[in-house]
């Protein structure tokens, strides 16, 4: 926006009743007010999350509350719960069927890395080994507050893309998949364990 | 309710043939238990099911556990002849116990509101021969237990109408609640191990770069 129109100048039109805006910033300002989750849950968080959406929280107040039975129809899949290793094939062949642009919220410690089934032989050690996460509330389960935060943060996210320029938003561009391959099931684990075009566990330095 | 002893009598003299023997719980609990031979199981259960004095009517649990291959060591005093004197020495005897599965029933009456009656049957082996009949014709709640034992630990249920893994995937292998399970090798990313993980994990760490002389410039004073 800043580019285009000095920012005084814009702010001195709103005073007098013209205002002023960019296609991306209405393009934008209209997906982050309706974003549309996907209607799933794995575990306890979607006890939280489904309190999220009822009337004491309410985050039909940040545009969220259609919650889509299609992944058609939906913008937003939130991790709520305890991937298992025989859900995961069908959590990433969800993704593959929501239509771009799509975001994931891996909600509470189970969905981020395994949380306190880590080590067990069940359990996928985080969603983002097979597909990209853009917001990770942590929780054992997150309370809806943090729910909420994550959503806003979300919002912020989309706010901040941008559909034009070499910095575009990455749903924009060609050569970015949409789709992930779908893990099969092997006779020890599944297979690969982990996407590695998506999955970039951090290094940390220990002494 | 009966006494197990009594039940073990009854149940020898109700089942032609049938051989049950006493497994002792030492724990607080106390809980005895039956265990049944493989042979005269499902007539034994049928006796246990239908008997007027007990009626055991609802299977409550099955489960399943894991013995490995183990050796007792038993101590006893012997008495013996030491140059001619008769002398008491404490002999210990190792005693090489093959290992098995087991598979344990909870047995409850709703008729008479008493239980439980445990009851076991064990494979004779872990491997080929880890099979034992399903009790599932007799309580149709054991279908999808005893399922979930053949998944987890393996015991082939003869006789069962619907023998599928529950849990697992069907292409799945292993039978992870097993005591020689190993899980799959994905500890790359650890940010807290400790214990065994620590060691696994300790396997993906970053080598520690190599500074020239650095290690000497700072010990010096």
């Amino acid at each position: 926006m800043g580019e285009q129109i000095d920012e005084k100048l814009r702010i001195e039109l709103q005073r007098q009743g013209v205002w002023v805006s960019s296609m991306q910033e209405l393009y934008n300002w209209g997906r982050k007010n309706s974003i549309w989750p996907l209607q799933f849950g794995l575990a306890c968080c979607a006890i939280e999350m489904i309190a999220t959406a009822a009337s004491r929280y309410d985050i039909a107040r940040f545009g969220g509350e259609v919650f889509r039975p299609s992944p058609r129809q939906a913008d937003l899949m939130i991790v709520a719960g305890t991937v298992t290793k025989k859900m995961a094939p069908q959590i990433v062949r969800l993704y593959n069927q929501m239509a771009d642009p799509k975001y994931v919220i891996a909600m509470g410690a189970c969905a981020i890395s395994g949380g306190p089934f880590k080590q067990g032989y069940n359990v996928l050690k985080g969603i983002d080994r097979y597909i990209p996460v853009d917001v990770y509330i942590p929780g054992c389960p997150p309370r809806p507050e943090a729910l909420l935060h994550a959503f806003m943060e979300l919002q912020r996210k989309i706010d901040s893309q941008k559909l034009t320029g070499a910095d575009k938003a990455e749903f924009l561009k060609p050569e970015q998949p949409s789709e992930f391959p779908v893990p099969k099931f092997g006779q020890h684990d599944l297979e690969p364990p982990a996407n590695p075009d998506v999955f970039h566990p951090a290094i940390i330095e220990r002494s | 309710m009966e006494s197990l002893e009594q039940i073990k009598s009854r149940v020898e003299a109700g089942v032609t043939g049938a051989n049950a023997e006493i497994v002792q719980n030492g724990s607080p609990s106390q809980q005895h238990s039956l265990l049944i031979d493989n042979e005269h199981a499902v007539a034994v259960a049928r006796f246990l099911r239908v008997d007027p004095a007990l009626c055991l009517d609802f299977c409550s649990n099955v489960t399943g556990v894991d013995w490995l291959d183990r050796t007792l060591k038993r101590t006893t005093k012997v008495k013996k002849l030491i140059d001619g004197q008769e002398k008491e020495i404490v002999e210990t005897i190792e005693e090489k116990i093959p290992g098995y599965l087991e598979a344990v029933y909870h047995l409850y009456s709703m008729t008479h509101k008493h239980g439980p009656v445990i009851i076991r049957m064990r494979t004779a082996d872990r491997r080929e021969s880890a099979r034992l009949p399903s009790l599932t014709p007799i309580w149709r709640s054991a279908e999808f237990q005893e399922r979930e034992i053949f998944d987890l630990y393996g015991i082939r249920f003869d006789g069962h109408p619907d023998l599928r893994r529950i849990l697992m995937w069907d292409e799945f292998e292993d039978h992870p609640m097993r005591k020689d399970y190993r899980e799959p090798d994905d500890y790359e990313w650890e940010p807290t191990p400790h214990d065994a993980v620590l060691e696994r994990a300790k396997q993906y760490y970053p080598a520690r770069p190599q500074i020239d002389g650095a290690e000497q410039i700072t010990a010096q004073p």
